[in-house]
């Protein structure tokens, strides 16, 4: 685990440790049964053509789960998740299998963001991120944002 | 302009109707398997000892585990009937979603959803004519406290 961040140590602009993932058809599945959705756009190809997307896509909210652990690693066992959103805006595909485990070469997933705002309300210390999924080629599939509660290291 | 609308009065009818409450109990296998398909190793997800011994006692679940088996706070086919009854397109995507969370949940906790339909709204997209459903839910625990909401937006086109 990453060692405690405190308020004190983030400021507008602070980037969030980013977080690498990568897709793969083999996790779509095992993410469809963890989840319970089961719709075929996301494993069944002729299925995906004719809903207009293609081929299969990336589940958006699995997307999503990636950008609560992004934030959840970031925060630290003191901190405080209070708000987590975010839209899905581009689609992503699957890397396919080459092996039983083993993935084919290719894109690589970052779940990142950055610090928009710190405020104090009542007796928190509450700060505001733009956070995001970026696809292999640069582009924020999944914007969204979070709010947090972070511990200060004056324990006040 | 009325024959130009996806929105049709039936579907209109739906908005504001409450689709559907269920209540579920947060099992400790289903958090386990909904971190590895994450592929989250925090042992307050993963591991029922360290989480025993932490201030929480028991394994949490990651933020947007809305309980397995569950329908709530994501597409039911219960809403997915009420909407093509009503004549909504039958092209589906998921647009997005809203958390806030209120108390922690983990393993043991029951929780009752009530999900209902906020809002439909229609709009010009690269998809075409496109329809936007969004739906709240609210997770409401054993204790009788809101422990976590979630608005989410269905596209249909």
């Amino acid at each position: 685990m990453a060692k405690q961040v405190y308020c004190e140590d983030v400021e507008v602009g602070t980037e969030i440790t980013p977080l690498a993932k990568i897709a793969t058809t083999r996790m779509l599945v095992q993410w469809a049964g963890a989840s319970g959705d089961f719709n075929p756009l996301h494993y069944d190809e002729d299925f995906a053509k004719a809903m207009g997307v293609g081929a299969p896509i990336v589940h958006g909210a699995l997307k999503r789960a990636w950008l609560g652990h992004l934030m959840t690693d970031w925060i630290g066992e003191e901190g405080k998740l209070k708000k987590l959103s975010c839209q899905y805006r581009g689609m992503d595909y699957p890397r396919k299998m080459k092996t039983m485990q083993e993935p084919h070469d290719g894109e690589i997933w970052w779940c990142k963001g950055k610090v928009t705002k710190k405020y104090e309300q009542g007796d928190e210390h509450l700060v505001e991120c733009e956070i995001w999924v970026e696809n292999g080629k640069g582009e924020k599939t999944t914007p969204g944002s979070a709010l947090v509660a972070l511990p200060t290291r004056s324990g006040k | 302009m009325a024959n130009s609308s996806l929105i049709t009065d039936e579907l209109r009818k739906l908005i504001g109707m409450t689709l559907e409450t269920i209540v579920f109990k947060v099992e400790e296998g289903a958090i386990q398997r909904y971190a590895q398909a994450i592929g989250d190793p925090n042992p307050i997800y993963n591991d029922p000892d360290f989480a025993s011994k932490t201030k929480y006692g028991r394994l949490l679940t990651p933020p947007g585990f809305t309980g397995w088996p569950t329908k709530a706070g994501r597409l039911s086919e219960r809403l997915l009937e009420s909407l093509a009854k009503a004549g909504a397109p039958s092209r589906l995507l998921d647009g997005g979603i809203e958390f806030e969370f209120f108390e922690s949940v983990g393993a043991g906790d029951v929780l009752t959803a009530t999900t209902k339909i906020a809002d439909i709204t229609e709009r010009e997209t690269r998809l075409g004519k496109t329809m936007f459903t969004t739906l709240e839910t609210t997770f409401v625990n054993q204790k009788g406290n809101v422990a976590l909401k979630s608005r989410s937006t269905f596209i249909m086109f």
